[in-house]
């Protein structure tokens, strides 16, 4: 019996952030030719959110796909003397990580596609960074997130970490997402570090409010499209139009049945918003790096 | 609410094999406030072993308390719950849920405890 490989393959990249080398995993997929699509997972989370995408042919056939696991997440490692830190993610840590990633891929001008935190940083790059961009994608873009419950308990030696950060997140989920991604989305934050999901949410929820930033962004420039599920109360439809709401030129998608992790937890489903996102995204690019004003 | 709060919980005893076993170390007493109407849930070792109606209680003794507007409890305990009514976090984002006392067996047991108040969906 042969091998049932997927088309995904994945390699370790060493970046210089903050002047300490990380080892950071990279999966990708699809035409080498084609509109890259780098692809941001969510808090406390991995780029296995993304295997939907990556194992899409009709994704595939016109994209390369690129998902990589944040510093401390997934199979990327902490860099060296992390035991004497505490991990916080912010608005500028965040943007120069993804910033490296595109420098060092030499991507050019890709569609950068994040989810929850990465559809927050993606407005800090459609402000602050629209030449490195073709354009982004926001799954559950929100401004700011007021917190509504104590987030020390998602990291205390007293309570099983990878437990409490999926039970915070268990619900977010669409009640009728398939259970076989439930748990696999709930999976990945079991799987967690120490602190890590909460440090993400450092920048969520503390030091990432974009609101202010918003004015900023041209979608001459930049095009942005928001898509967020309905049943994210974290990120909610009203989070994300108000968002809209300070970005003239953007267009909003709210997905019927979907909650947070959409690309994760139903991707059949989210497919069906997908696949016209990136072709309106995949045709706007076309037209900026053509150097013709949408 | 169209059905007493005392009967909504009964669906509590049905809690199975699998989920006591999450809740193993849980011993508490959680109240559950739905404005006219609360219930005092004793858990032990996982297992729920009374429902206790505190209308019928002289000195209600509970660990921590679960306080929501009985429409809300309503909403969440319909089979297929709307947006914004999905999930015990879905209220506390609303503000319509309020947690009080030593909520610890509970933020350290979120699935056992989110599992066992969803169990009304399913009766």
């Amino acid at each position: 019996m042969s091998a049932q490989y997927e088309p995904v393959t994945a390699r370790y990249l060493h970046l210089d952030l903050g002047r300490l080398d990380h080892r950071v995993f990279v999966e990708e997929a699809g035409n080498p030719g084609g509109v890259p699509l780098l692809c941001l997972h969510t808090a406390g989370a991995d780029s296995r959110q993304f295997r939907g995408v990556l194992n899409d042919p009709d994704v595939l056939r016109t994209c390369r796909v690129i998902a990589f696991d944040l510093p401390y997440h997934g199979k990327s490692s902490p860099p060296a003397g992390w035991q004497r830190g505490t991990y916080q993610l912010t608005a500028a840590s965040y943007a120069d990580t993804v910033l490296a990633v595109i420098d060092a891929l030499e991507l050019d001008r890709p569609v950068v596609m994040g989810c929850s935190i990465g559809g927050r940083l993606v407005l800090y790059l459609a402000a602050d960074h629209p030449g490195k961009v073709g354009g982004v994608i926001g799954l559950q873009s929100g401004g700011h997130v007021e917190p509504y419950y104590d987030t020390d308990y998602l990291n205390r030696p007293d309570v099983h970490g990878g437990l409490a950060c999926a039970g915070i997140v268990s619900g977010l989920i669409g009640p009728q997402a398939p259970d076989e991604d439930r748990w696999e989305t709930l999976w990945h934050y079991m799987q967690g570090g120490p602190g890590v999901f909460k440090g993400d949410l450092h920048f969520y929820k503390v030091d990432g409010d974009v609101r202010d930033r918003l004015a900023a962004v041209d979608t001459a420039r930049c095009p942005v499209f928001l898509l967020t599920g309905e049943y994210d109360y974290s990120c909610s439809p009203q989070d994300t139009q108000e968002v809209a709401a300070g970005v003239p030129g953007c267009q909003v998608t709210i997905m019927t049945g979907l909650g947070h992790f959409p690309m994760s937890e139903d991707y059949a489903s989210f497919r069906e918003y997908l696949l016209p996102t990136l072709g309106a995204a995949a045709a706007a690019r076309e037209q900026l790096l053509a150097g013709v004003q949408p | 609410m169209s059905a007493p709060l005392i009967d909504r919980l009964q669906a509590l005893y049905k809690a199975d094999e699998q989920l006591a076993a999450q809740g193993r170390l849980i011993r508490t007493k959680m109240l559950i406030d739905a404005g006219e109407q609360a219930a005092i849930i004793t858990i032990v070792d996982g297992v729920v072993t009374e429902i206790a109606d505190t209308a019928r209680l002289v000195t209600p003794v509970w660990t921590f308390a679960l306080r929501a507007p009985a429409q809300e409890w309503e909403q969440f305990w319909e089979p297929a719950p709307r947006p914004g009514h999905n999930d015990l976090f879905a209220l506390l984002r609303r503000g319509q849920l309020r947690l009080e006392g030593n909520i610890y067996p509970f933020m350290s047991h979120l699935l056992y405890f989110k599992a066992l108040l969803a169990l009304p969906r399913t009766v």
